[in-house]
This record gives structure tokens, sequence and C-alpha cells, in this order.
């Protein structure tokens, strides 16, 4: 896509100040700033503990333009169900209130708040841009962390050991009307599908891969690189659920093999060639899994 | 207009009179007939308020943080367990300045499995920062949750207001409920001055560096000890409108005791029926109730005790390893009491997870009291057979 179509279909506005604190070649801010470019000023943020904590910046400050609200690690789902519900209590029923949480804050210790949310299909976007640990401690593995990756808590001798649990059809098992996952490689999909999600009531939910150049030891230029191998090796497919029923793929998804999107991560550099053939097949698997789906819609 | 009505009842007579506007509640006994009763008046439209229903304590608490938050006021209820799941978020209300009103209604912890009355629920999260209002009658607790609001949003604190389990909660006393329009103007629309604005974009709850945290610490010491000021303002003006009024400490009886009891919740009650009986029979015994824990009476409780030679406090909760809360309390308040007109203090631990303290069990409170020059120990344990 040409620059000039980019330019077109993305916002100006940038509701992200210079000056945040992520670290060089982060994901959470491209992808921050790009959400934030797609849903306007009306919008309120509610962060649980998260990398973002430390990127929107010490008190007084804030990097956002928008009202922020942190919260506890665990209360993405409710307290942007509070703010929500304050708002429209006194007539604000325009306001977009969404919150933004890591992997560890949705596929783990926030995963009920955000499951109680969805169930009672809350009006708010819940966003969690997914760097596949616990990458703010120090690169502590997660639920999100895939099968055979390093982290200081799975060490190379005895590295991640289970599947990355899949949220997606987690939350479409809610049934909430839409669904997205998302990439800081396809800027213009991404915008997209905030701007629908925008205008739909009830519950949404993104999932945005966010590579960290420290947690999974790769380059700080090479970020955007691998956010889009990861969908050309349908490791992370772009796709919409819509109401938990109709499944639908967003981009082209032309299989390339996962060995050079694996191998370039130093993250997962002890694994052997019968390891990464493992990973292989596991993708295919999922893949079968997903076109069923989408041929079928459910 | 008066009705008759349990304890959990008033609560939500006066959530509805306070005109709640973000409830997010989950059940547990004995605190269910709170959340049934507000339920019904949102759904027929008496209370216009949004209900979340959320799947955890937790969740309940995190949701009226973002209610209040949004500039809104907004209400729980819970009790033991569920007040314990809560409390990383009781943190974030107090700390955070937010002036939640939550009603706990005293129930003993497990395990093993109790339902039963007993305040270490509420006393073990002490230092959350909520004021803390105990309460002895039904009246007394459509009382403070009204006025629960007005002092909350005056000094920007939550504020837990408790009640005993089934003792109050599922007990039946005449109550009068004071008419919308009073409370409308003893309590008008919150009007945050800190929220959240789209017109001017703000962070809470940001990181914050050693250089600031310890200042935003002692503001909420300070707001604390404003709380004893206003309390009074907020009794002085509610006792106006309607002739009650209850005070963070109560003496009764008191007048040339050498003796005193200390109570708090329906141990009060009780305590009230045998001062009587004892005083008709010539003896000087008194009694002080003790409403507000947080922030605690130190000087009106100094001032109380002074120069009595007894004090026997009963405490219906312990702190493991230590003793009864509020007589270990009461015992730090007299520290700066003379040594002449410091009384001797015995602490009795009694009627944990809802075994009944009796008119019989206060007579004997009174007895040992009286008999024993010196406590043999600091916490004096009441009825337990081994």
């Amino acid at each position: 896509m040409s620059q000039t179509i980019i330019r077109d279909r993305i916002p100006r506005e940038e509701l992200l100040a210079s000056g945040h604190l992520a670290c060089p070649g982060c994901a959470a801010p491209i992808a921050m700033r790009l959400v934030l470019k797609a849903l306007g000023p009306q919008t309120v943020v509610v962060l649980p503990a998260c990398c973002w904590s430390i990127i929107a910046g010490p008190w007084p400050q804030s990097s956002l333009r928008v009202p922020l609200f942190h919260t506890a690690f665990e209360t993405g789902g409710a307290a942007a169900s509070g703010i929500k519900a304050g708002l429209e209590a006194r007539g604000d029923t325009k306001t977009t209130v969404i919150a933004w949480a890591g992997d560890g804050g949705t596929f783990d210790i926030g995963l009920q708040a955000l499951s109680g949310a969805a169930e009672r299909n809350e009006d708010i976007i819940y966003f969690c841009y997914d760097n596949e640990a616990y990458m703010n401690t120090g690169i502590q593995r997660s639920s999100a962390t895939p099968w055979g990756a390093w982290t200081t808590t799975t060490p190379a001798e005895e590295p991640e050991s289970q599947p990355k649990k899949d949220i997606v059809s987690i939350m479409a098992a809610h049934r909430i009307p839409y669904i997205a996952t998302a990439s800081v490689a396809y800027p213009v999909d991404l915008v997209e599908k905030v701007m629908k999600a925008r205008f739909i009531r009830g519950t949404r939910f993104f999932h945005i891969l966010a590579p960290c150049p420290p947690g999974w030891k790769t380059g700080n230029d090479e970020t955007i690189d691998l956010a889009r191998q990861a969908v050309l090796t349908r490791v992370f497919p772009l796709m919409e659920v819509e109401d938990g029923a109709r499944w639908r793929f967003t981009a082209e998804h032309p299989g390339d093999p996962v060995e050079p999107y694996i191998r370039r991560q130093a993250r997962f550099k002890h694994l052997t060639d019968d390891q990464v053939a493992h990973i292989q097949r596991e993708v295919d698997a999922r893949w079968q899994v997903l076109e069923t789906r989408v041929e079928h819609g459910t | 207009m008066k009705k008759v009505m349990i304890g959990n009842h008033a609560v939500a007579w006066g959530v509805l009179r306070s005109r709640v506007e973000v409830i997010s509640a989950y059940p547990i006994t004995p605190q269910t007939q709170v959340v049934e009763a507000l339920s019904d008046m949102v759904a027929d439209g008496t209370l216009d308020a949004r209900y979340i229903k959320v799947e955890s304590e937790h969740s309940a608490m995190a949701a009226c943080i973002g209610g209040a938050i949004a500039g809104v006021r907004t209400f729980t209820a819970t009790s033991a367990q569920g007040l314990a799941l809560m409390h990383e978020l009781l943190h974030w209300a107090g700390g955070g300045r937010l002036p939640i009103v939550m009603a706990n209604i005293n129930r003993a912890m497990a395990p093993g499995w109790t339902i039963w009355a007993d305040q270490n629920d509420s006393l073990s999260q002490r230092d959350t920062g909520w004021i803390q209002l105990y309460c002895e009658t039904n009246q007394e607790v459509f009382d403070t949750t009204v006025q629960s609001f007005r002092l909350a949003e005056m000094v920007d604190l939550p504020v837990m207001l408790l009640l005993d389990a089934f003792y109050l909660s599922h007990t039946s006393e005449p109550v009068d409920v004071t008419e919308a329009d009073v409370v409308d103007g003893f309590l008008p629309r919150r009007e945050a001055e800190f929220r959240i604005d789209l017109e001017d974009p703000r962070a809470f709850g940001a990181l914050v560096r050693p250089d600031s945290y310890m200042e935003m610490r002692w503001q909420q010491q300070e707001a604390m000890q404003r709380a004893h000021g206003v309390l009074r303002e907020v009794e002085d003006e509610w006792e106006r409108l309607t002739g009650r009024r209850y005070g963070a400490l109560e003496e009764y009886r008191t007048k040339d005791a050498d003796l005193l009891l200390v109570t708090s919740g329906t141990i009060t009650s009780t305590a009230r029926h045998v001062v009587d009986t004892r005083r008709d029979a010539g003896e000087a015994v008194g009694l002080i109730k003790v409403k507000m824990f947080r922030p605690f009476p130190t000087e009106d409780l100094r001032a109380a005790l002074a120069g009595v030679e007894r004090v026997a406090v009963l405490d219906r909760n312990f702190s493991p390893g230590h003793g009864g809360i509020f007589a270990e309390e009461i015992r730090s308040a007299l520290y700066d009491v003379s040594a002449e007109d410091r009384p001797t203090l015995y602490g009795y631990v009694l009627g944990l997870g809802g075994r009944d303290v009796t008119p019989e069990v206060v007579e004997d409170v009174i007895d040992r009291t009286r008999r024993a020059s010196e406590p043999e120990r600091q916490d004096l344990w009441v009825g337990v057979e081994l």
C-alpha cells in the first residue's frame, strides 16, 4: 500500500505525545498511537498494570492527550465498566471507554474481570497488546508465551512447555459483537477495524501482537518486519469475529515457513530443527481450524 | 415515614435516599437483602442508578472505583470473604481518595465456614484508608448510610459502614426513613473536584516517585484527621433535620463511674441493658460506645476514660498474636494519659463467630473486672472451653 493511501486513511490527529517512556522499537506505543487516531479525543483509557503503566509517564505527566485511569492489574474489564456506567449516569453516552492491557493483564490475572465484562456485554472496547510475556517485570512467562520460548522463568534448559492460550476463541465463546486481531505492520487494517468497532455497541475485543525487542531478543529496527512476518507465516492471522460466530480473515496469509520468523528471535535460539518443525505443525493445524471456521462461519 | 425493616433494608433505603448513581455488587450471605432490594429499586425505576452485576467482589470494588473517578456517587455492599477479596482495591479507593460508600455486614472469617457475626473482616482492613463506622441499631444504619456519602464527599475518603451479621442485618426494627426532600437538601448531587473530564484530560494513579509519594500519604492522613470535625458537622446538620445523632463516641451513664465498659456494634445494646440494671442497683458502672474506628477517636477516648479506675473493652474480634483490636488501640491511646489518671484496661475477647454475648456474659465481664486488681493477661478470653 502506498504512503499516500496510508496518509489518506489514517487520521492525522496525534493523541499520543512524544516523550513517552517505551523502549526503542517497542510496538506498544505504535499500537496506542494508531488506536487513538482511530478513536479520536472523546476517549477514556483505563490502564491496568502493564508496560504502558510506565510508558504513559510518571505523575504529574502523561503521554496521552485523553483522560487516563491507572487501575489494578486484574481490573481492566471491571474498572472500564464502572467508568462507562459513571459517564452514562450523567448523560454521556458518546465517550468511548477502552481498557488497554498487556497479555498478563488479559490472558492471566485479568481474565476473570474481562470475562465478566464480556458476559455482561459492557459497552467498552478491550485492547490487549500482546508481547507474549511479563515484559515490564523482566520477561517472565505468561499464558500468552508461545511454546518453546525462553523467558526468565522458562530458561533455555526448560523452555515454555505449553501452547499459547487461544484468547480469541475464549472471547468468541462469550458471543460479544466484535473481536479483531490486529498488527502494527498493517496500520490501515488496524485503524479501520478500530473505526468500525467504535460504532458497534457492546463489548469489543482487540488482540494486537506487539513484538518486544528486549523480550524477544530482536533488534530495535525489526519490530514492524517481525509483526508482518507473524501474519505472513500464519503465526498471528488477521481476523474479525462477529457475534462470536462469523469468522473472517482480513489479510492475505500466504503461509510462509515459520523457521525464519523463529530463528531471527534469540528467545528461540535453543530450539532444535525438530522443535521448529513442531512449531510449524502447530501453526498448520491451527490454520486448518481457522479456515474451517471461516468457511462455515462458526 | 416509619417502617419496620431489617438492617439490610435500612442500608438499601439509605442508598435510595442518597440517590446513588452507580451500584456494583456481588452476593454474599448475610448481605444479600441489600443487593436484592437495590435490584428491585433499580428495576422498577424507584432508584435511577446503573447497577453493574459483576462476577466477584473484587470487580465490584473496581467498578465502584471506575464510577467514582467518573465523578458519580457509588455504592457497594459485602461481607467477610468478599471484603477480604476486595483488599487490594480498598487501598486503590483509599489512596485514590475516592468517596465510595460500602456497607459491610460484619461476619467472621473462614475457615471453618461461618456466616455469623464478628468484626475480624472489617478490622483486617484497618490500614486501607477507609473511614469505618460501626452501627448499633437499624435506625443508626439508615442514618449512617446517608451521612456516609456526605462525609465521604467532604473529605474525599471512602467510608465503610458496619452492621453485625443477623443481629442487625436480619433483625427487624422500626426505622424512621427520612423523607426524600429532606435528604436531598442534606445531600446534594455529588460534584467531584477531581474526575475524568474530556475537556481537561488528566492521568489518575500514575507512577509516583519517592519524592512525591509521601506527600500524597500525608494528605490522606490530613483528610482522615479532618474527618473528625466533618463528622461532627454532618451530625449537627442531621440532628437539626431529624433530631438524631450518634457521635464518633457515645458516653452512656458514665458519670462518676469507676468501671466503664467499651463496646461497638450490637453488643452495645446488651451492655446498655446491663448497665441500666447495675445502675439501678447502685453500682457505678457506665458504657462507652465506639462508633468510629477510623479515624480513631483518640482524643475523645482519652477524655472519656482518663481518671476512671477500670476499663473493660469487649472485643468481638482479635488480632492473632496480640489481643482484642479495640482494646489494643485504646491501650495505645491511653499511653499518653498521666499515670495517676490512666485506667487499668481489661481486654475481653468474646462472641467470635457469632457466639451469643448475652446479658449474663456482660455481667460476668463486669464481675471479673471487679474481682481482679490486675488483668491476668493482655487478652482475656470469655467462655472458651477446651
